[in-house]
């Protein structure tokens, strides 16, 4: 593949399994087998109730957008190609968050409040980045 | 505790563009002013807290910089909480003065982040501040972060980009009526809507510069503040909260640390919103003052937008806001921002504002910020 230029995540201890998911094009969040709290990012302890018994489940990938932005000043070179693009703030059906990008949508069609699903994209070899499209009605 | 803890020296060196000068060069003339304001020696200073440098990164700041100017204190601390930093070490000389175990602290910070790491650099260290993992892969400059909270603000409450602009030209103003400002050049509400889009809805104008510049203080027992050579300001009430780190996990994107944070500090110093005369709020963005203005009190959640419409915050205004021009005309360098927050409340309430004093000032509020709305420390400063 092309090399991607923009960065990629390190796997730390705590959020390997999660990117493992990842490249199986599976969204993995937390869920704590003490007290079912979700939670996201992957950690070592539940946030919840302290326990160290935090797994990792399958998320529908499934949610709708809480805040977003278009971002026009790139913060580094290798994100310029990509302006005007949109970074959000996605609150997934299981009440966890996490921040991704919008992509094939038209920028000024972007709504706080919108239904979006998670697809996977392959930046290298072993790590997949999540980000998210408007969902389809189906 | 209140009372017992009072800011008894200031320094501020010359800010905006200043080439050849280290960080630990402005911590140090900054400190050096600090000390002869107060009528002390370096002799006198057994404590010393700092912060942090972009541009020279060093693990055990507080200790590097006694040896750079020749102190060898029995109290330090390096505080690397962002933005915060500064209220948080004022909080921290707080407890170590009226503990006992610290006589006289000096607090310093500063930065070359414009003609020592430059701007891209700047920008591209700035934007590194998110998330590792789970949110810079995905783009966002700084600004964008905070355009975060601005944009779930507007479909909230109905916040306009116009209300935000007028906090921007409040501080330009100010900026403008002081001679050690980085940006004077006066701005209309037209100007910043003009100005280039960073992250929607934030525009150039709407976000702090990127300066160099130093700040230092001295804090000493109210006891020994009565014999030293300018008149005391005292702390009558500190408030920390910090909610979260990261801004996608934000308890909420449109209510912050600074409420809690705010309100234990007005506890303490028992006083309320209304009886301040200065405010010192964050504006790493007008969009962090507009939150803060709610949060502390001054107006109640959502209207912070009309409140700066309708209120005149300029020095002469019924809420005085950013007095020396703030992180937006002012100067940003890191976290001495802060600290000139609290440099300027100092100095309004000692009468030495010059052009832009505000009459009869006796009571400011400080308000610091870290992260992205992540670390808050709220200070409450009495002339008397």
């Amino acid at each position: 593949m092309a090399q991607y230029l923009k960065p990629i995540p390190v796997p730390n201890a705590d959020t390997l399994p999660f990117w493992e998911g990842c490249k199986q094009h599976k969204l993995l969040i937390q869920r704590c087998k003490a007290c079912g709290h979700h939670q996201f990012y992957p950690r070592h302890v539940c946030t919840n109730c302290m326990s160290l018994e935090p797994e990792f489940v399958p998320s529908t990938g499934r949610g709708e957008i809480y805040t977003f932005i278009v971002v026009h000043r790139a913060p580094t070179k290798v994100f310029e190609p990509e302006i005007p693009y949109v970074v959000a703030v996605i609150q997934l059906d299981e009440g966890v968050r996490m921040m991704s990008n919008i992509v094939d949508c038209p920028i000024d069609a972007v709504k706080i409040g919108m239904r979006v699903e998670v697809f996977f994209d392959d930046v290298s070899d072993s790590i997949a980045l999540p980000r998210f499209k408007l969902m389809t009605m189906d | 505790m209140s009372n017992r803890v009072a800011i008894v020296g200031i320094g501020e060196t010359e800010v905006g563009k200043v080439p050849g000068k280290t960080p630990l060069g402005f911590h140090a003339e900054a400190s050096k002013l600090a000390i002869e304001d107060a009528g002390l020696t370096k002799d006198d200073i057994d404590g010393v807290i700092t912060t942090y440098s972009a541009q020279e990164p060093y693990p055990m700041h507080s200790v590097i910089f006694s040896e750079y100017i020749g102190i060898q204190p029995t109290y330090t601390e390096t505080v690397p909480l962002g933005g915060a930093s500064p209220a948080i070490a004022v909080k921290h000389a707080l407890a170590a003065i009226a503990t006992g175990v610290c006589n006289n602290m000096l607090i310093a910070c500063g930065d070359s982040r414009l003609s020592g790491l430059g701007r891209e650099q700047a920008v591209a260290r700035h934007a590194s501040i998110g998330h590792p993992q789970f949110e810079y892969p995905y783009g966002s400059p700084l600004p964008g972060l905070y355009a975060l909270i601005a944009q779930r603000h507007m479909y909230e409450y109905g916040t306009t980009s116009e209300q935000l602009a007028a906090i921007a030209v409040t501080c330009r103003k100010h900026a403008s009526m002081n001679p050690n400002a980085h940006m004077r050049q006066p701005i209309t509400i037209k100007d910043v809507l003009d100005s280039r889009i960073i992250a929607s809805p934030l525009h150039l104008l709407d976000c702090c510069l990127i300066s160099d510049g130093g700040g230092a203080i001295v804090l000493t027992s109210a006891e020994r503040a009565r014999n030293l050579r300018k008149k005391p300001v005292y702390l009558l009430g500190a408030g920390e909260h910090h909610l979260q780190e990261y801004i996608t996990w934000s308890h909420s994107f449109t209510t912050s640390g600074a409420k809690v944070s705010g309100q234990r500090a007005f506890a303490m110093a028992g006083i309320e919103p209304k009886d301040i005369d200065v405010a010192e709020l964050y504006d790493c963005f007008t969009i962090t003052v507009l939150v803060e203005l709610e949060d502390l009190g001054f107006c109640k959640k959502g209207e912070g937008g009309s409140f700066v419409e309708k209120t005149d915050l300029t020095y002469k205004g019924e809420l005085p806001l950013n007095t020396h021009g703030g992180m937006l005309s002012h100067c940003h360098a890191g976290s001495v921002g802060g600290l000139f927050q609290i440099i300027e409340a100092v100095r309004q309430l000692r009468g030495e504002a010059e052009e832009r004093q505000v009459e009869n000032a006796k009571l400011a509020c400080v308000h610091n910020q870290g992260g992205i709305i992540s670390a808050h420390c709220t200070l409450i400063l009495g002339g008397e």
